[in-house]
């Protein structure tokens, strides 16, 4: 077994991992402040790298403009489909909201594939990330090492955002009791509407990074979206510590199960996820639904 | 001549299909300790909900200081200048005590400072760090109310803050509450116990199903003790 | 308003079944009762247990795979070749049942829809589905040696038999005990429980049957149409199924089979407008779950206080 080997494909199930944390915080971030499984995760991330591809390719809009832009952007776009059509679903069963984040995936999908077929659009790796360092046990391609170290801290950063400052504190409070919060005079709709505009902007955010790594295709958000379910139901939603590990710990685990035994490798999480189920039906982190 | 800080109208509260509040009115004047008294089911914390815009669907007219409340959003409510602690204290247990304390946007000028709401409750700084549910009863409640008077609140809705607290206890919190009318806040409580709100309120309001059924200065029920035991009892 | 009896409803909708292939294409109308019954299963768990579950394409799609296996490879007869699908997909429900069973809520409908993607991945790598081709040119045979399942006339027969058994079956589960325990359940679980009901065994159940029915349909629909494709174990096919009942009423008899024409009817409408199907599919979604909860057979029940 080549050291080559293993690392490199423990680097690609990091990278995979990075994208399965950052998609699973925003979705427990989303259901922490609304109660609702956001489907239409996937698809926010997809059209992100589509949006980074588009403003290369019409606006000669560059990766690192794209990189603040699309998030911002999405974000707001977010924040609309909350106001608009989640806020709605306020008292009803959280399958409403499953239902219907379902037919946003939908449509966003629906339409992607429909302009662009199911065959991705290239997308090139910044110029200033080109190329890779020899790391002696390993090579390191230097835009994937950016993807993991980025992601990382924009893990870092919304977890330290959410549980140790005071904006987190009210985000915190509105998620556990939002009629206490509110008779204290936080204007929990708003946060709740902003909150999900930020999930959202999260996960274009991995879009425009995913871009040069998968191209931008529109099947990439419904492939992934449902990995993260199981990660989710592995690691529970109500730790957002806990999303983000299990995220980049069944990356892990996909990356070494290509080295072992490839075939396996797409569904691993699932059968991971078969077996919590069948020890910890709770899930590894969060407490039981 | 007091002001009415607190005026309420022909006010109507359901829960879903269930019809809870018919026609509820009464005033609170300015530095008043008023309870609401009634057995369980009266009505008197969907009254204090209802204030606060936490019923969902209520109707007639609630002023404060003559400012319409009836169709604001609760946080408005709050920023209007109401305090509220509701009965199970809703201290956040994702939040430390700190973060509890300070979490309400300070909305007006006089507010209680770090240095008063040391002095009204001198314990608190020493388990600043601890999740908010760690605390006692006792000390959940007293932190309750502290982070309701961060807001700035002149008027203070209280339900049940004795519920369920030692004797020694209830006391501390009968004595902050008349500490707090010393400082020109009024408070609208609920009480179960009615000795208790015989030691703090200045007048008391009884209700049953829903309705307001008789007011009484605290002098007349201490003159007729008897008056209130038909819409007390088991 | 009293409720005309169902036996007469359910004769009025069997005439007019019956007579439906001298005025609509055969093919159309079994594919629509082909989901019109895997919707009804599908409706059995979401609607009588309170149950959503996001993998039923696995049952449907994994039925399909082993009849047509059964028909072309191992050449068993038509109605042997179904029922080994059926009994397929049995044996799938109470595998993923058993698994899904142990979360609640939101967590079992994300649980049922990583599991299917699981088998879906299964099927995609194992050789004998054929990969992206799929099993094609499945041998249609005689159906108890009598029914030309060639013939189209009397294939549509033959399906409208198959699902009008189907419908029977369900309706006999939910109006027995076990479906009156079965509502208990979905009503207040807890209460169940404290009534000494195994809540869990009783949940098992109504999946692995839903699951068997669901592949009943599935089975008949790759015989009729001669073909067995990963289309039908995709996580899109298990959306599909939701809208229709959704559509049609969750937790109404009718619902399921009204929405499910209504499905495939609007999509062979759009296949050839050149609008996106699944966008289309999406927006009718949103709608209904913002707008239009109950569905038309609901909102018809509600309107005309009756229960459909």
């Amino acid at each position: 077994m080549s050291v080559q080997i293993l690392s490199g494909q423990l680097l690609l199930g990091l990278i995979n991992g990075a994208f399965y944390a950052l998609l699973s915080l925003g979705l427990a971030v989303i259901f922490g402040v609304l109660g609702i499984i956001n489907f239409a995760h996937g698809a926010f991330y997809m059209v992100g790298a589509f949006a980074a591809w588009g403003l290369a390719t019409y606006l000669d809009i560059g990766y690192w403009p794209a990189l603040v832009l699309v998030p911002l952007a999405l974000g707001l776009v977010g924040m609309g489909v909350e106001r608009l059509m989640l806020k709605r679903l306020g008292g009803l069963d959280p399958l409403y909201g499953l239902l219907a984040t379902f037919g946003l995936a939908l449509v966003l999908e629906g339409t992607f594939r429909q302009v662009y077929g199911s065959s991705g659009q290239p997308y090139p790796v910044p110029d200033a990330l080109q190329g890779g360092v020899n790391l002696g046990f390993m090579f390191l391609p230097l835009y994937r090492g950016w993807v993991v170290a980025a992601s990382i801290v924009v893990c870092l950063a919304t977890w330290l955002a959410i549980e140790r400052t005071a904006l987190g504190a009210r985000l915190r409070a509105a998620t556990e009791r939002p009629d206490v919060a509110q008779a204290l005079g936080l204007n929990v709709p708003l946060l709740v509407t902003v909150t999900f505009g930020v999930a959202v902007a999260l996960a274009a955010f991995a879009g425009v990074m995913a871009a040069p790594v998968y191209q931008a295709n529109p099947l990439m958000g419904s492939n992934l979206i449902i990995v993260v379910f199981a990660v989710v139901v592995i690691g529970g939603m109500g730790s957002l510590s806990g999303a983000i590990l299990s995220g980049y710990g069944l990356g892990l685990a996909e990356g070494l199960t290509k080295v072992f035994y490839p075939p396996a490798a797409n569904i691993v999480v699932f059968v991971i996820m078969a077996c919590v189920l069948m020890v910890r039906p709770a899930g590894l982190f969060g407490r039981a639904s | 001549m007091p002001e009415t800080v607190l005026s309420v109208s022909g006010l109507d509260g359901h829960y879903g299909d269930s019809h809870v509040l018919h026609g509820v009115a009464f005033n609170v004047q300015a530095g008043e300790i008023v309870t609401l008294v009634g057995r369980n089911g009266a009505g008197k914390t969907s009254t204090l909900r209802a204030i606060m815009g936490l019923l969902p669907r209520r109707s007639g007219s609630i002023e404060l200081r003559g400012r319409q409340l009836i169709g604001l959003p609760p946080h408005r409510i709050a920023r209007a200048g109401i305090g509220y602690v509701p009965d199970d204290r809703g201290i956040f247990a994702s939040l430390s005590v700190a973060e509890n304390l300070a979490l309400p946007p300070r909305a007006q000028a006089g507010a209680l400072s770090d240095g008063e709401i040391d002095a009204l409750f001198p314990r608190m700084k020493e388990r600043w760090a601890s999740p908010g549910t760690k605390l006692s009863g006792g000390e959940q409640q007293m932190l309750a109310i502290a982070r309701a008077l961060r807001t700035g609140a002149r008027l203070l809705l209280l339900d049940e803050p004795t519920e369920g607290l030692a004797p020694v206890i209830v006391q501390r919190i009968g004595q902050i509450i008349r500490d707090l009318k010393g400082r020109g806040h009024t408070v609208l409580l609920v009480e179960q116990n009615v000795h208790f709100a015989a030691t703090v309120a200045d007048r008391h309001i009884v209700m049953e199903n829903g309705r307001v059924v008789d007011t009484l200065d605290n002098a007349d029920l201490a003159a007729d003790p008897g008056r209130l035991d038909r819409f007390l009892g088991v | 308003m009293r409720a005309p009896p169902i036996a007469l409803l359910a004769l009025i909708a069997l005439a007019l079944l019956v007579a439906a292939p001298w005025v609509v294409y055969p093919a159309f109308l079994m594919k629509a009762l082909c989901f019109a019954l895997f919707a009804a299963a599908f409706n059995l768990l979401l609607g009588y247990a309170g149950l959503l579950s996001f993998g039923h394409a696995a049952f449907f799609g994994g039925a399909a795979y082993v009849t047509a296996h059964a028909a072309k490879v191992w050449g068993w007869p038509p109605e042997l070749a179904i029922l080994g699908g059926t009994l397929a997909a049995a044996a799938l429900g109470l595998a993923m049942g058993a698994l899904a069973i142990r979360r609640q809520g939101i967590y079992f409908a994300m649980t049922t829809l990583a599991l299917a993607q699981m088998l879906f991945f299964l099927f995609l790598q194992a050789p004998f589905t054929g990969g992206e081709d799929g099993i094609q040119g499945v041998p249609q045979g005689r159906l108890l040696g009598l029914v030309d399942l060639g013939q189209p006339t009397s294939a549509y027969y033959a399906v409208l038999a198959v699902a009008a058994l189907g419908y029977l079956a369900l309706y006999r589960i939910v109006h027995s005990p076990f479906g009156q325990v079965l509502k208990a359940v979905r009503d207040n679980e807890a209460r169940a429980r404290s009534l000494g009901y195994e809540v869990d065994r009783y949940k098992l159940a109504a999946f692995v049957l839903s699951a068997t029915l669901a592949g009943l349909a599935g089975g008949t629909k790759a015989l009729v149409f001669q073909i067995a494709t990963l289309t039908d174990v995709q996580w899109q096919m298990s959306g599909e199924v939701v809208l229709m009942t959704l559509l049609g009423g969750i937790g109404t008899v009718a619902g399921p089979a009204v929405g499910a024409f209504l499905s495939v009817g609007l999509e062979s409408a759009l296949a050839t407008s050149g609008l996106p199907v699944a966008a289309v599919i999406g927006a009718v979604f949103i709608a209904c779950v913002l707008v239009f909860r109950r569905g038309l057979v609901g909102e018809i029940g509600a309107r005309l206080k009756i229960r459909l």
